[in-house]
């Protein structure tokens, strides 16, 4: 209950800090825009850090299931939406299922494979999707194919995009803590042990496969109805290295390395367009190169390493406060 | 009924026969242990009793039920748990983790309260905890509880595998090597733990292990393997006079000068 209280008057704090920022006129419409894609983003890294970073399955296809959500939860907006708030609720809830589903009939068959493997086949479903939306419109013309989406009403917000970032952290965090997490964990550090112990491996790969998958999908959805133009190249293999890229460099099994690495990331992007001009904006993927190759020689851990913000932890301040001296149960002494 | 029965176990890897016919039968609480030289097939009956591995032919009957062809976690659900022969915990899990991830077998809580850390979760979380607990205070682990397992001196890492297998309260507790690596005091220790644990967790054990103090001192009835099969079966006294364990350690011809 603490913590509820705790967190709602931070996050609130935060909302109405931004919020006056914007009416201060200190964000203009471009900088509010990388805000909210840096949020939008932040939702989708956290279900890859559920994928990879927790549960330890290496997953490259992550913007396919991103650009599924947009496409779907756009094509509803776009063909019967006209804007009304129930209907962009209902579009994102199409995105998030659609989204799942795909991810839960193909993570049937390829969560078999281990590490490079299961990235092969991932890699894979990836340029199958881009392809598949690149000649989407002889299927269905209003998806636009490779010339792209556009027409879909504009009715997600920064109110709304902040909400949803700051639920799913709240979901990822409790989960992350239970059982769940701790099942994903072992399957990451040793499988076999895990399976041996009596943890339902396949269960648990294929509900951190569909459920990280599904944020990306809740992601996708907002980014269609926040941002005009949808693309197919905007879904294609550079953007799953983006989302690998942040939960990596934030470091595997953290979850405030993700979010802190997410935002940072969009807004790095943006600031070197500034900074390298028009004429130069290319060379913004030499500059990334660089930041991987730095990060990951000087802290191949991670930011964060695994390490996390305790406000958003309660429950790691247990373990030892209750427990010790009592000796309640006679230890071995040999 | 014994506790567990393998009837004509038999494993082919290609055209080798890592096991050939072997059979065990076990009574509740007994301690029994298999010895043989390496490669003989005692980590593959291991591999074949937890399930990750299938039998090319044969049964194992662990509390009246077949368990071949059953998967691994639900072999462990019934209640056989196991130690690994090189040690595999989850290194980058704090102790009291690779404990209570165990535990979440018998967590009892869904999804949704998980997810919203709901009453229920925190009721059932405290249980789990307070049992995790436990079981490291059991192991005099509880002042390392928040450390990284594999950060861990041998020993402990070793106590911290048999804690982790106790979490999943089994009727069997499959052995692999735990004194491997030890010096003799550490191995007497050791040997004196796992009578603690078998008498309070009510435990029926099946050791492998190559330091015949270890052995010798612990099981009640040894079973020794070679190439695939069991060559001999009986008291620890009968095992170490028995000709054809000799032979099958030493090379033929071998006695052992009793001092």
């Amino acid at each position: 209950m603490r913590r509820l209280i705790l967190l709602g008057g931070l996050f609130g704090a935060l909302y109405m800090a931004l919020k006056l920022l914007g009416l201060a006129g200190l964000i203009n419409d471009y900088w509010q825009r990388v805000l909210d894609q840096a949020l939008i983003t932040t939702i989708g890294a956290l279900g890859l850090s559920i994928i990879y970073g927790f549960a330890g399955q290496f997953s490259l296809g992550h913007a396919a299931f991103y650009g599924i959500g947009a496409y779907t939860a756009g094509i509803i907006g776009k063909v019967w939406g006209h804007g009304s708030l129930a209907y962009f609720l209902l579009a994102l809830l199409a995105g998030v299922l659609t989204t799942g589903l795909i991810a839960f009939l193909l993570g049937i068959p390829i969560l078999r494979l281990r590490s490079d493997y299961l990235g092969i086949a991932t890699l894979g479903f990836g340029v199958i999707v881009r392809v598949a939306l690149e000649n989407s419109n002889r299927l269905y013309p209003p998806l636009g194919g490779a010339t792209g989406m556009t027409g879909i009403p504009q009715v997600a917000n920064f109110d709304w995009i902040f909400w949803f970032a700051v639920g799913t952290l709240v979901l990822v965090c409790n989960l992350v803590t239970s059982s769940y997490g701790r099942a994903w964990l072992s399957i990451r550090e040793d499988e076999m042990a895990a399976d041996a112990l009596g943890i339902d491996t396949t269960r648990y790969k294929i509900l951190a496969f569909v459920l990280g998958c599904c944020l990306a999908g809740l992601a996708g959805g907002l980014y269609a109805y926040r941002y005009p133009y949808l693309h197919p190249s905007s879904f294609d293999f550079l953007k799953s290295f983006d989302f690998l890229l942040i939960v990596v460099l934030g470091g595997l099994g953290s979850i405030s390395g993700t979010v802190v690495t997410a935002i940072c990331w969009v807004f790095l992007l943006e600031g070197l367009r500034i900074i390298l001009g028009q004429a130069f904006v290319d060379w913004r993927g030499i500059i990334y190169a660089v930041i991987l190759i730095v990060t990951i020689l000087l802290r191949p851990q991670g930011l964060f390493s695994g390490k996390e913000w305790r406000l958003l932890f309660p429950s790691l301040d247990q373990g030892n406060r209750t427990w010790g001296k009592e000796g309640k149960h006679a230890p071995f002494r040999g | 009924m014994p506790l567990l029965e393998v009837r004509d176990l038999c494993k082919d890897f290609g055209g080798l026969r890592a096991v050939a016919n072997f059979h065990l039968k076990m009574e509740k609480g007994e301690i029994v242990g298999l010895i043989g030289p390496n490669g003989a097939g005692k980590t593959t009956v291991f591999n074949l009793i937890t399930g990750l591995i299938p039998p090319t032919s044969g049964s194992i009957i662990f509390q009246g039920e077949n368990l071949v062809g059953l998967p691994p976690y639900k072999i462990a659900a019934r209640g056989v748990a196991r130690t690994f022969q090189n040690i595999r915990l989850f290194k980058d899990m704090s102790v009291l983790d690779n404990v209570r991830a165990v535990l979440q077998l018998h967590n009892g809580y869904r999804f949704w309260d998980a997810a919203l850390h709901s009453p229920r979760f925190a009721k059932k979380e405290g249980r789990i905890l307070a049992r995790a607990m436990e079981l490291l205070e059991v192991m005099n682990l509880v002042s390392r509880s928040r450390d990284p397992a594999g950060s861990l001196p041998y020993g402990d890492q070793r106590r911290l595998e048999i804690a982790r297998a106790l979490a999943l309260e089994p009727q069997l507790l499959l052995l692999d090597e735990p004194a491997a690596g030890m010096n003799p005091r550490e191995v007497a220790s050791l040997t004196e733990l796992i009578r603690f644990i078998k008498e309070k967790f009510q435990l029926t054990v099946l050791v492998i292990e190559h330091q015949m103090g270890l052995v010798m001192n612990l099981c009640e009835r040894i079973v020794v393997m070679d190439f695939g099969e069991i060559i001999a079966e009986g008291t620890p006294h009968e095992i170490s006079n028995n000709p054809v364990v000799l032979e099958a350690y030493l090379g033929k011809g071998a006695v052992i000068s009793r001092c």
